[in-house]
């Protein structure tokens, strides 16, 4: 919908005959939207929001382009609710599918340790113990898989024999890949953005290549 | 007559439901009317008559609702302007009815006239009770025990106590809503110290204190536990400023505590021992709500501490109480009414489940279940036996998929109300209309918020089949990626009994996923066949039509929130214009500019607040509304960011009867 014009201009009179100046209020005419010198930053999704939708584009091109978590306060969900939502991808190397898991729902390492070594061990057979899922020496529970059913894979039937070893990495959000457990565990909630359970045999930088939107950085 | 009730020089007068007193010094308040008012306009109470006098139309209307206290119309259609008015007529009132003779109104002994107000609970009956005259107004403010005060910024502390000496519970609302979505910056204000001090004084005896959106420190908290020696009840929701610390204060001090309900706070968590600060001879406590506290409390303490308060109704412990810790708690608290569990699962298969299969199994007033973070299929099961009893049930916290959800509600056809996570799907929510045919309420929130992809979460296709299955529906808060006007059309067919319908499509300004139109015929349908609606909030694309209607039909709306929405200052306008009963109005991202915000300028007085941020308005358009208005604060938040200076980009506008705020922080500018 466009400005009426003969509309403002009514409404000015009206103003004016109830003693109001809108003169001093420097109304301006215009489309709706339309940059009066303001700085558009960021947070104002509403006008790209408008040129997105004035040309009907409505691919997924368009509306992965407005980033949601750049508009401040949006969705209107509680910062409390928010907060403890936090899912990331689990993949480990081979299985057929992805786990998502809630990094809010664990109090430190050890707790994800745990699920991670859950998730492990649902997707392998055999007796794999807490030994062959790599982490950090301070974290490392000490439990068997015994007690957990097994996926049936190919692949890992090798593995048994070869007792490959699978280390837990994680990309944080400036898109490197990390070893879990080298940062304090808040600042690692706040910065995963996926984890992956690595077949401890390539090397490391390979595992990186493989990732099209890694970037490698140094070391 | 009480000797000590002198008749105050200075009229005093909170419409309590919105809590803006005019004090005496006003000057906007008419003189005296010339023409003097007859016993006939007492004796229209009882021959109802309410068009008589033709001056005081609007007062013979809260005389007829007294009459009927249990009705909550309340009294606020009129002008605040005209209630100023007819309140300064109250003098006059009384010696008309004197000189004449007329008995019924005058000679009704105050005591008597108290005792029959304390009966008057719900604060708008009792402002309406207020405006009938002086008499009332006075057996009113004496007889009020609860204070509630929707914008802690209205009204200041010493005014409400110079009007109410008796109060015994306070409600206090600070900051405008859009502070839960980040959108307010931290040190806005809303401190509740300084209405401590003053409690302190004016309300030693102080049993009650329910704050929500206001910033509480420690030190207040350790003030409130130590100056107010009968204090029972402390209910903090998504307030900020405090620690864990501030609660050691209030379980150490508070000897006669019956509730304390922490929700929702940016708390400082610095540990849980704060339980343990609970004395051995304290045994009154009703209600304990620390869910949202992150920091293990010791076991040990919390079980000695259930076990003494034998009138323990409500009991909602945090995650890291366990399933086994749980089951140890109920059998020595089995009366309970409301119940948050805390994980409900066990991450290692220790014993068999079926070692938790009578936990429930004694609790028979058990009617709220909530908590059951990472519940599981394997021990849900455990809760089957209290589900048909359950009226409230929230699983907003647990991630279930649709089958699991499926089983649970088939053993819970009582629920009224239900909170769900979007990880149901439709599948999950057509479960909803097939189990629970008495469901007022469903709310349903994002699990992943920010997750792009539309194949989660539930469409419009789950939200119909609950329509269809519960037709009692009355509030709903859904979370969608997708939804068509047909579905809300069908929805609304089905369930007209709406009074809050906050539907929010994620993503910004998108049409009807299938027509590609905008969304404004889905809302045309909600407000055209709900006409008890008292709240909404709406979403997608939308043009100035659906603000065309919402101002049209939406006669009852109270509440109003605008996101990304509308095409022009004609949007708000409408919405203005039309909605008599708004009071609440929350707009952020939209094409509103200065024509709009100046079109309400006769209106804002009779709502709460109105809160416009990323919108077209300017300062000076601000400043026409603060010079025009002395009774509203208009303040504007400025932009971190550098900005154009003459562009007002965060808005609040609330009426107010204790002029600019002192306190307000440099980067909040009042007009």
């Amino acid at each position: 919908m466009s400005f009426e014009t003969s509309e403002i201009t009514s409404e000015l009179t009206t103003a004016d005959d109830h003693g109001l100046n809108l003169n001093e209020t420097e109304l301006t005419l215009g489309l709706p939207g339309e940059s009066r010198g303001r700085k558009l930053g960021k947070k104002r999704g509403l006008i790209e929001l408008k040129s997105i939708n004035d040309e009907k584009n409505q691919s997924d091109a368009a509306k992965a382009s407005l980033d949601e978590e750049q508009l401040a306060g949006w969705p209107p969900v509680t910062l409390y609710r928010k907060k403890n939502f936090r899912f990331v991808k689990v993949a480990v190397d081979g299985a057929p599918y992805l786990r998502k898991i809630n990094l809010e729902s664990y109090g430190d390492y050890q707790q994800l340790q745990c699920v991670l070594f859950e998730i492990f061990a649902y997707f392998t057979i055999g007796n794999y113990t807490s030994d062959d899922l790599e982490f950090k020496n301070c974290y490392k529970p000490s439990f068997t898989t015994e007690t957990f059913v097994p996926l049936m894979h190919d692949s890992f039937n090798n593995s048994i024999a070869q007792r490959i070893k699978y280390v837990s990495m994680y990309e944080d959000n400036d898109g490197d890949w990390m070893i879990v457990g080298d940062v304090p565990w808040m600042m690692f909630v706040q910065t995963c953005k996926r984890i992956r359970l690595m077949r401890r045999s390539e090397d490391i930088n390979t595992a990186r290549r493989t990732h099209s939107e890694c970037s490698v950085s140094s070391c | 007559m009480n000797p000590h009730r002198k008749r105050a020089k200075t009229v005093d007068r909170v419409d309590s439901a919105d809590s803006a007193l005019v004090s005496s010094e006003s000057t906007q308040m008419r003189p005296f009317p010339s023409k003097p008012l007859s016993v006939d306009r007492v004796k229209s109470v009882e021959s109802s008559e309410s068009g008589r006098m033709r001056p005081f139309k609007d007062k013979i209307l809260f005389v007829d609702r007294v009459d009927s206290v249990e009705s909550s119309e309340s009294s606020r259609t009129s002008q605040f302007s005209d209630k100023i008015s007819g309140f300064d007529r109250a003098d006059s009132v009384e010696a008309r009815v004197d000189s004449a003779g007329s008995t019924r109104m005058s000679r009704f002994p105050d005591e008597v006239l108290e005792r029959v107000l304390a009966l008057v609970d719900s604060h708008k009956d009792r402002s309406a009770v207020s405006l009938v005259c002086k008499e009332w107004y006075n057996a009113e403010r004496w007889s009020r025990r609860h204070v509630f005060i929707g914008n802690c910024y209205s009204v200041s502390p010493e005014i409400v106590a110079a009007r109410f000496p008796r109060i015994r519970s306070v409600t206090l609302k600070g900051k405008p809503r859009f502070s839960d979505f980040n959108l307010v910056p931290e040190d806005w204000g809303a401190d509740v110290q300084p209405w401590l001090s003053v409690f302190s004084t004016a309300y030693p005896f102080l049993e009650e204190l329910r704050l929500k959106r206001m910033a509480v420190t420690d030190e207040s908290l350790e003030f409130l536990a130590k100056k107010f020696h009968g204090f029972k009840a402390l209910s903090l929701l998504s307030c900020d400023g405090f620690s864990t610390d501030g609660l050691k204060a209030i379980a150490t001090h508070c000897k006669n505590l019956t509730e304390l309900d922490i929700q929702e706070n940016g708390i400082d968590d610095l540990g849980g021992h704060w339980l343990s600060c609970f004395p051995d001879s304290l045994t009154s406590l009703e209600i304990l709500n620390f869910a949202s506290l992150n920091s293990e409390v010791s076991f040990d303490a919390l079980e000695k501490l259930v076990s003494r308060c034998k009138s323990l109704r409500v009991l909602k412990v945090n995650r890291n109480i366990s399933l086994d810790q749980l089951q140890k708690l109920l059998s020595h608290c089995p009366q309970l009414m409301e119940l948050g569990t805390g994980t409900f699962m066990q991450e290692l298969i220790s014993g068999p489940v079926t070692e938790f299969k009578n936990m429930f199994s004694n609790c028979r007033n058990l009617i709220t279940l909530s908590g059951l973070w990472d519940a599981t299929p394997l021990y849900l099961p455990v809760i089957y036996p209290a589900c048909a009893r359950l009226t409230f049930l929230n699983l907003s916290y647990a991630t279930l998929r649709s089958d699991e959800l499926s089983n649970l509600l088939s053993h819970c056809k009582s629920l009224r109300r239900l909170w769900l996570l979007d990880t149901v799907g439709d599948k999950g929510l057509e479960a909803v209309g097939s189990c629970c045919p008495l469901l007022e309420e469903l709310r349903v929130f994002p699990a992943d918020p920010f997750d792009q992809e539309i194949l989660l979460g539930v469409t419009e296709s789950g939200f119909v089949s609950v329509s269809r299955g519960c037709p009692k529906l009355r509030y709903v808060l859904y979370f969608c990626r997708q939804m068509t006007n047909a579905a809300v059309a069908t929805i609304a067919q089905n369930c007209p009994d709406f009074t809050h319908f906050r539907l929010c499509i994620m993503n910004p300004g998108q049409p009807d996923y299938l027509t590609k139109e905008p969304m404004d015929e889905a809302f045309g349908a909600i407000v055209k066949t709900c006409t008890k609606l008292q709240r909404l909030a709406i979403s997608g694309l939308l043009t100035d039509r659906t603000f065309e209607y919402i101002g049209k039909y939406a006669k009852n709306l109270e509440t109003l929130s605008v996101a990304f929405a509308g095409s022009s200052d004609l949007g708000m306008e409408y919405v203005l214009q039309g909605c008599q009963k708004l009071r609440k109005l929350e707009i952020r991202d939209c094409p509103f500019g200065n024509a709009a915000l100046l079109s309400g300028l006769t209106k804002y007085e009779s709502m709460r607040s109105l809160w416009m941020s990323a919108c077209n308005v300017t300062m000076n358009a601000c400043r026409v509304l603060a010079k025009e208005r002395p009774r509203l604060n208009v303040e504007v938040m400025r932009d971190e960011e550098g900005g154009d200076d003459s562009q007002a980009n965060k808005v609040y506008v609330y009426r107010t009867v204790a002029g600019p705020r002192k306190d307000a922080p440099p980067f909040v500018l009042t007009l």
